[in-house]
């Protein structure tokens, strides 16, 4: 190539463009793939649409504090009209505390389920565990709830008591009065237990795909399982662990009859995670749903799309984080 | 860059005759009776077999591997050779349904008895693989340091440990000043001689090698046929090698397996230049001759 210089060089030619004619069937079967994959599109296009133009008039009339107020009423005034005040700052915070209580709780049992699964579960063991964790995400919701509320609650409550006992200096897990029962920490309990599905079989996915020459290398220096898993595994998982606990975090915020019937639902903030109230903003749609006026309801509906973009901006992070992983390649 | 070594690898298989590969064992034994008293640690399979699953890989393979020496295993694909490596430091058994039969001694003593601690087995008996794999997520010296912080060793001087391992494995000018870099940005070559430097930094007594050349260049071939040469005066090295001329060149001792349809078996071994001089058995001598495999 250098010896054959071409002193002047010609134009390259223009690019074409390269096409197939598809058959019929095949213009068949994409046309109706495309537009089922269009349709969960268009079906979450329509919700947003749905709850922003129900839950405008909210916004307008509340304004930033549907935000930041925590009180949730309908008052008489003395000329006889009603006044509405909604805000959701209330279960705002309620939502966090307890998705955050589940994902520190949820995670590292998840992953370490996974690393079990991955690296020392004989095959047979394997195949039964993985089974019965997808048992576990298959199984309803309301039974969590119920199971939490009748056996976990009491067992929790014993266990926030400790808590608050040796690390009631920590201000989240301080209590005002010794109400220990229905607080967002037994129902991030619950949660956790929720989570823990999706978080193990993103982990587990993640984890079986660590390159075997590594995992060898690092046997071959002597390493024990543990060492292995420390250098090798849990580096190159870290980002698909992330992935898989904010997905968990996405199930987290909208979870609904598991934590309304767990907790005791009070429009007051509160950042005590042991303190027996409080309540997320799913189960507060679900609780005044039944009963409320047309206001209301369309109160209801603009938290409701408060919900929606916050789980759709977790689930876009996660996926963000997932995708730059295998893009990476690690 | 490496013309003469390129023309060196380049030869034609079939046009090797077993004089020729002799009289560069021949040298290679010289170059190794120059050396001072050999060091590493003595290794010796005894009735070896290997399975997996119902599938009889190696058969019966009793092996003596003397401290000090280089041993090749030669053999076309699917003979077992990189079978038997495997069960030296107990790599075999990580793959599934993986079993063995017979003993592996080092220094007198089984490596699969029970009550052996086989993380020590492994610190002892180090192996190198046939693709480099270093650690991505690490820098240069901390690949080399690797071991240490897998095994939870102890070093009092570990820049010394990481100077004197790269240098071992030929590669401490080439690296010396970008220790603190990310291993990926290594040719290929160098990333093997990384993969050396690192076995080197738990200073085990014997170094499996792998195929340690298949996926490296002919230029990057030579310079760790040197590092082979450096080490075997201080250890015991046993490797793998689709190559001929490299087994004549780097090994005092030739191993030939074959398998005819079954299990692999171990045909012949002896000295490395009579091995492709006057093989006792007309199988290896169709083999080194090039007339098969």
């Amino acid at each position: 190539m250098s010896s054959a210089q071409v002193t002047e060089r010609q134009a390259p030619p223009a690019k074409r463009e390269i096409t197939t004619l598809p058959r019929f069937s095949d213009r068949v079967f994409r046309g109706v793939v495309s537009l089922m994959s269009m349709s969960s599109l268009v079906i979450l296009s329509l919700i947003g649409i749905f709850l922003a133009y129900r839950g405008f008039e909210t916004f307008r009339s509340q304004g930033i504090h549907f935000l930041t107020s925590p009180d949730w009423l309908s008052e008489t005034d003395a000329s006889g009209k009603v006044i509405y005040k909604f805000g959701m700052s209330a279960m705002l915070i309620g939502t966090l505390l307890i998705s955050i209580v589940a994902v520190i709780v949820g995670v590292p049992l998840s992953v370490l389920a996974a690393l079990f699964l991955t690296f020392y579960a004989p095959n047979s063991l394997k195949k039964f565990f993985v089974t019965i964790v997808d048992v576990m995400a298959a199984f309803p919701s309301i039974l969590y709830g119920l199971w939490g509320f009748f056996v976990l609650s009491p067992m929790a409550e014993y266990w926030a008591k400790l808590i608050n006992k040796y690390f009631g200096w920590f201000p989240a897990f301080h209590v005002d009065d010794p109400s220990f029962n229905s607080s967002p920490f037994i129902a991030g309990l619950v949660l956790s237990i929720m989570i823990i599905p999706i978080v193990t079989s993103v982990s587990r996915e993640i984890f079986s795909q660590t390159p075997l020459d590594r995992i060898q290398a690092a046997y071959a220096l002597g390493a024990t399982r543990w060492a292995m898993i420390r250098t090798v595994a849990l580096p190159f998982g870290a980002s698909g662990i992330v992935g898989g606990a904010m997905l968990g975090l996405g199930r987290a915020l909208g979870e609904t009859v598991a934590v309304y019937s767990v907790l005791n639902i009070v429009y007051k903030i509160n950042w005590h995670v042991l303190y027996g109230f409080g309540g997320n903003v799913a189960s507060m749609i679900v609780s005044k749903w039944g009963e409320a006026s047309f206001t209301e309801a369309k109160a209801l509906l603009a938290a409701g799309l408060v919900l929606f973009i916050m789980t759709l901006l977790v689930n876009m992070g996660a996926n963000s984080i997932v995708t730059r992983t295998i893009k990476s390649g690690r | 860059m490496n013309d003469e070594n390129t023309n060196s690898q380049g030869d034609d298989m079939s046009t090797s005759t077993p004089s020729v590969l002799s009289s560069v064992a021949q040298n290679r034994a010289a170059h190794h009776e120059a050396n001072s008293a050999p060091m590493g640690s003595g290794l010796e399979a005894r009735g070896v077999h290997a399975w997996f699953g119902k599938h009889h890989a190696l058969e019966n393979v009793s092996l003596d591997f003397n401290p000090g020496t280089v041993t090749a295993l030669i053999g076309p694909s699917g003979c077992g050779k990189s079978t038997f490596i495997r069960t030296l430091n107990r790599m075999h058994e990580f793959i599934p349904s993986a079993a063995m039969a017979g003993e592996v001694l080092l220094d007198g003593k089984d490596i699969y008895s029970s009550g052996i601690d086989v993380t020590q087995i492994r610190l002892k008996i180090g192996m190198v693989f046939q693709k480099p794999n270093p650690f991505p997520s690490m820098t240069i010296g901390q690949n080399v340091l690797a071991g240490l912080k897998l095994a939870q060793l102890k070093h009092d001087n570990k820049e010394e440990l990481l100077e004197q391992s790269l240098t071992r494995a030929g590669l401490w000018n080439e690296v010396k000043d970008r220790l603190g870099v990310s291993a990926g940005g290594l040719s290929g070559g160098q990333q093997q001689r990384l993969c050396i430097a690192r076995s080197l930094a738990v200073n085990p007594k014997v170094l499996l090698m792998d195929e340690p050349c298949s996926a490296l260049d002919p230029g990057s071939t030579l310079r760790i046929e040197d590092t082979i040469s450096e080490l075997s005066k201080t250890m015991t090295i046993v490797i793998v090698t689709h190559n001929m001329q490299q087994a004549a060149r780097v090994s005092d001792y030739t191993a030939f397996f074959l398998s005819d349809g079954g299990p692999g078996q171990m045909i012949e071994v002896g000295p490395t230049s009579e091995m492709f001089s006057r093989p006792r058995d007309q199988r290896t001598e169709n083999y080194v001759s090039g007339r098969f495999g």
